[in-house]
């Protein structure tokens, strides 16, 4: 991805925002200079990617192409581990389900303090940031008894949602607070208060559809993190994509399937992200 | 929490006459209540649990466990790790950084740069592991050659976490250099500075803070990645998360429990540090960013 943006620039774009005082040789040498560091670092990060990519679609024989792993993305099955598909499944259920919860919790929380208990605006985001000190490895720690006490109600690997919306909570906070600062709440409430809006109404058909950006914003990164969540659940034992891929490599080392479906995650993942930044850019044209 | 939040109208002269019964921080309580039971208890039961033996009675020897020769091998690894990506990420992740700082504000390789950071920085995982595995693994993986020191500790692992360090680094420094303003450049330089004496006088000092500041930042994410280690080599644990996950996984682990929280807090309490020594350093770089 980064080699191809540095193609994507013209040599001239760059120095029209900052050329003031800097003479023509040291701009040239400037350039020069990004341009090594973003080829170097575009091959970086580009070359995992293209070989992931490449041994996704290995043949039989070393050397040959074919698209084995990737059909064996829907049907691959092992001893002792659930279907490949069906975590997929699980995994963008959970996905859903988390960024739902982290909405329907989040939000709204975040408007009334807002606008009514301002106090506690510091605690609350004391505590969203907390999970960033707090690794998930400490928590499953802690969460293990509590998830062994239910454990006898044999719960679904959806259940997992309860902890992830607390690991996702950093991202989406930072998002959406990003959101609700951007615009004047305060005065939105008001004028609609003094129209007789009740509370509610105030929330959900005025606030709300303000910050529509950063609520896609929060509900596509906590997604991106449920889809790449190894820790909490290999800890507790259940299986999402990435402790099936985790235990397909253990079992069969250099697996095809692994490099098909890692290299369809990390797809998905950029397009929800190209969807961010599409949103972004079109908040950008509005002027004003 | 709306409906809590609809019975309390009564601070409105409008509505005056009405009675608030209830206070308003009663619409928080779902939120607090949930953060409650799955961040703040949990954390609450490893500490807890860190100062018990398994019978459940108070006892240090979860902590003076920490101590023995061992635990502290566990620990000097995670911060070898730690210390050599964090160094890696942020050296490499300024120098990107700044490439990208130097550009056009609005154009396409910086959106594109800051777009693709996201992804990256949050690209640990295990399918990480794998993109490493096919592209230098031993074989018959290894597309581009079969790298002896690729299973070597903390070098093979450490190329890997450059890879979501330096991302990381261009997301947390890039407002830092942002702030840098024109007119301090174009100051110096009508005083006769270079070029080395802006850096070393000016442009040095008032990125300082912000580079510790992401140093840290750094290091305390790599300190918290399980995953990729996990993927890249689950038989030898070098760090403390893979020693927490041992101790709580292995045939004894029910007896090793309370060891796993001493590991636990250990680990809290090394990343609470580097965390607070983060917000300060935060706090100091953000006076020239306004």
């Amino acid at each position: 991805m980064a080699a191809i943006t540095s193609v994507g620039e013209t040599p001239l774009a760059a120095p029209d925002k900052r050329p003031v005082g800097m003479q023509g040789r040291r701009r040239r040498r400037l350039n020069l200079f990004r341009y090594a560091v973003f080829t170097v670092f575009g091959l970086f990060f580009l070359v995992p990617l293209l070989a992931l990519a490449r041994w996704s679609l290995e043949g039989a024989k070393l050397g040959s192409w074919s698209l084995t792993s990737w059909r064996q993305i829907a049907s691959y099955s092992n001893e002792g581990i659930p279907p490949l598909i069906s975590t997929v499944e699980i995994t963008l259920e959970l996905a859903v389900i988390t960024s739902a919860v982290m909405l329907v919790l989040v939000v709204p929380t975040m408007i009334w303090i807002r606008l009514r208990v301002r106090w506690l605006a510091r605690t609350m985001e004391f505590l969203c940031l907390l999970p960033l000190t707090i690794p998930a490895i400490v928590l499953v720690v802690g969460l293990g008894p509590i998830y062994n006490k239910i454990a006898h109600l044999s719960l679904s690997t959806l259940m997992l949602f309860w902890v992830y919306v607390i690991l996702a909570l950093p991202y989406a906070y930072r998002a959406l607070a990003a959101g609700l600062n951007a615009i004047d709440a305060t005065t939105l409430s008001e004028a609609a208060r003094s129209l007789g809006a009740s509370w509610f109404s105030v929330i959900v058909r005025v606030i709300m559809p303000n910050m529509w950006d950063a609520m896609l914003n929060a509900l596509l990164l906590t997604s991106a993190l449920v889809l790449g969540e190894f820790t909490i659940a290999f800890f507790l034992l259940y299986f999402n994509l990435q402790v099936e891929l985790y235990s397909i490599s253990r079992n069969t080392p250099n697996a095809g399937v692994i490099f098909s479906t890692s290299t369809a995650s990390l797809l998905f993942a950029f397009v929800l992200l190209l969807i961010l930044s599409f949103a972004r850019r079109r908040r950008r044209g509005i002027p004003g | 929490m709306s409906v809590a939040a609809t019975t309390r109208t009564g601070v409105r002269p409008s509505r005056a006459g009405r009675r608030a019964s209830v206070p308003p921080w009663v619409g928080t309580v779902p939120f607090f209540g949930y953060v409650a039971v799955f961040l703040l208890l949990p954390t609450g039961i490893v500490v807890f649990d860190a100062f018990r033996n398994p019978g459940g009675k108070f006892t240090l020897s979860g902590l003076t466990a920490l101590g023995n020769a061992q635990v502290r091998g566990f620990f000097i690894g995670s911060f070898k790790l730690s210390l050599i990506s964090a160094l890696v990420g942020a050296v490499f992740g300024a120098v990107l950084a700044y490439a990208v700082a130097s550009g056009n504000p609005d154009g396409v390789i910086r959106r594109l740069y800051l777009a693709a950071s996201g992804v990256l920085a949050q690209f640990g995982g295990v399918t990480l592991a794998f993109a490493f595995l096919a592209l230098i693994g031993p074989a018959p993986t290894g597309l581009l050659f079969h790298a002896s020191w690729y299973y070597s500790f903390p070098w093979g692992i450490t190329v890997i976490y450059a890879y979501f360090q330096i991302p990381l680094m261009v997301l947390v420094f890039l407002p830092a250099i942002d702030g840098l303003k024109v007119q301090w450049r174009e100051a110096s330089e009508s005083l006769g500075s270079s070029a080395w004496q802006y850096w070393r006088y000016v442009g040095g000092p008032l990125l300082l803070p912000a580079f510790l500041g992401a140093l840290l930042l750094l290091f305390a994410n790599a300190l918290s990645a399980f995953a990729t280690i996990q993927a890249w080599e689950d038989q030898i644990p070098y760090t403390v998360a893979q020693q927490i996950y041992t101790s709580t996984s292995s045939e004894v682990g029910l007896a090793n429990i309370n060891y796993a929280d001493a590991l636990a807090l250990g680990m809290v309490v090394l990343v609470a540090i580097v965390m607070t020594g983060y917000a300060l350093l935060q706090r100091r770089a953000a006076r020239w960013l306004r």
